[in-house]
């Protein structure tokens, strides 16, 4: 606001062919703008740099967040009377199918990859670790929550048995469904700090019932800092890597390889 | 500086005076805050249409920590009416809308489909959740520093604080710039009057923090860090609802932008945001520099 830029001067006509010129390129703006969003979406060069802003807030909120923070936990009479179940509800998997029937017993959890000790677990045998009960909000990408009470194996502990190597960087969960009876099976994974996160558990109870089928059983994983495409249902196998590059789409996830982020805490 | 003020605004200079009123262009905005506006608009409108495209992905809003999916508090969905026509339903606390063509029910690629916001109106024009998403960060990971950085500025500079927030005289005189907007005379003056300066600040400090926090809480890694801000919005569903009302505010406050934008100079006040400078009209008389506030 310098004297500089101030002029003294009585009312000129206005500059038509300018004001003309300049509605033109607002209705052109707008007009280009909507289909060029829709065309850059497609883009290849485009989604990649998007998928860039995914890197920039996983490490943000590692910068600024606890590493041990705690999801909030609820109070019983908060419980919502119906878990709803979302994603696959009834796998129709013969090997599936046949678990079901007897009642899980002869069902097993393998956990290898890059552990020193690897092992194989029966239902009986995680129900007969150390459990922790928390009852927590889950929250689905749609944008609808739900809370239950779930009981489980901590992950941690898990881990803490098969002893990780060194260069094991994420714990991989590959689950039993074919998501929606398509040809690919539904898998996730977490990153080390969520893996030993006091919260992340291998979940067999939902309210204090043996897991439904359409919830995922007989355990499916609950990472409670984490949208709910995470919490992978119908978990078959724990596997340590150093990267998910050679595994299935390579994004670490069914939905990631759709598109989805890998970091699932926003 | 408040008797100045006083009056320019008890003169009349509408104009309508024999003879053309003396004028004089000031600059009116700096550089930064002419690309910061329309940096925002490309944001909000990024956020908006994409914001939309996420609603889309269950068109229902609940008060609370969780959904309670038999009773929302809005809920936008399509139905088979009686004689077998399907309709576009909004439902807001029990009580139904029909909206057909517009929310619940409308075009897409020709053919008439339930979504709850129409093609034009989200980003992408798909129902495609993911890019919806990947849209909305990214002009958030813009918008929010730059909102964050411009409030900084607004509180720590006494000149941009003068200008921004009312000084006496002007909520004094509210009544009476209402009346002259009723009347569309407006006062082309270097300072903002106080509804401008009062929605301004509405906006700024009330509109766009509870916007980005109601988001954040949105983010379960967040809820975990502060539980403090979901709690303050009571609840995770209640955040969200009070983010989309945020949203339908601030579209509110677009329009009536973009109205007084357009009755009250279209051309001085574009100018005024595109190069800076702007025309004020002064008293005939008055040969005095213009004024610095």
């Amino acid at each position: 606001m310098t004297d500089s830029n101030t002029r003294l001067s009585t009312s000129s006509p206005p500059d038509r062919a300018r004001r003309r010129l300049l509605g033109g390129l607002c209705a052109l703006g707008a007009g280009t703008f909507l289909t060029g969003c829709d065309r850059l979406s497609e883009s290849a060069p485009v989604r990649a740099a998007l998928s860039n802003v995914e890197q920039l807030s996983y490490k943000a909120q590692r910068l600024i967040a606890s590493r041990q923070a705690l999801a909030k936990e609820f109070d019983e009479s908060q419980i919502a009377p119906v878990f709803r179940p979302n994603g696959t509800t009834n796998p129709q998997e013969d090997y599936y199918r046949a678990w079901v029937e007897n009642g899980f017993a002869d069902w097993r959890l393998t956990i290898d990859g890059l552990v020193e000790e690897p092992m194989t677990l029966s239902l009986l045998a995680l129900r007969e670790m150390a459990s922790r009960t928390q009852i927590t909000r889950h929250d689905c990408v749609e944008g609808w929550s739900c809370i239950g009470q779930w009981t489980g194996v901590p992950l941690a502990d898990l881990l803490d048995r098969v002893r990780p190597a060194d260069t094991a960087r994420f714990v991989v969960f590959h689950c039993a469904d074919h998501t929606y009876g398509g040809s690919d099976l539904y898998y996730e994974s977490l990153d080390m700090i969520e893996a030993y996160h006091p919260q992340t558990l291998l979940a067999y109870d939902l309210n204090g019932e043996p897991l439904p089928v359409a919830n995922g059983a007989p355990i499916r994983l609950r990472a409670e800092r984490q949208l709910g495409y995470k919490q992978a249902k119908y978990v078959m196998r724990v596997e340590l890597v150093e990267s998910f590059k050679q595994l299935h789409g390579g994004k670490g996830g069914y939905w990631e390889d759709r598109g989805y982020d890998w970091w699932a805490g926003i | 500086m408040s008797e100045s003020v006083k009056a320019t605004i008890d003169s009349d200079s509408t104009g309508n005076v024999p003879g053309a009123p003396v004028t004089r262009v000031i600059k009116r905005h700096t550089l930064a805050t002419r690309l910061w506006h329309w940096t925002n608009l490309v944001c909000l409108v990024v956020l908006l249409m994409s914001g939309l495209q996420i609603f889309n992905a269950h068109p229902a809003l609940y008060w609370g920590e969780q959904s309670d999916f038999a009773n929302p508090f809005i809920a936008i969905h399509a139905r088979t009416a009686e004689d077998g026509e399907r309709m576009g339903v909004v439902r807001i606390a029990g009580q139904a809308f029909d909206t057909t063509g517009v929310l619940g029910l409308s075009d897409d690629n020709g053919q008439l489909r339930e979504r709850a916001f129409p093609r034009w109106a989200t980003l992408p024009g798909d129902k495609w959740l993911t890019m919806g998403r990947n849209w909305h960060f990214l002009a958030a990971w813009i918008f929010v520093p730059l909102v964050v950085a411009y409030l900084l500025y607004i509180l720590l500079v006494p000149q941009r604080r003068r200008a921004l927030f009312p000084t006496w005289v002007q909520l004094k005189n509210i009544p009476r710039t209402l009346l002259d907007h009723a009347r569309l005379r407006f006062h082309h003056e270097a300072d903002y009057n106080g509804i401008q300066k009062l929605t301004y600040l509405l906006v700024l400090f009330g509109l766009l923090p509870v916007m980005i926090l109601s988001g954040l809480t949105m983010a379960p890694s967040v809820n975990a860090a502060w539980p403090w801000l979901t709690e303050l919005f009571g609840g995770r569903q209640s955040a969200r609802t009070f983010h989309f009302l945020c949203a339908t505010a601030l579209i509110g406050f677009f329009v009536v932008h973009i109205a007084l934008v357009l009755v009250s100079g279209v051309f001085n006040n574009l100018r005024s945001m595109v190069s800076g400078r702007y025309r004020i009209q002064v008293e005939a008389h008055d040969g005095s520099e213009p004024r610095h506030d």
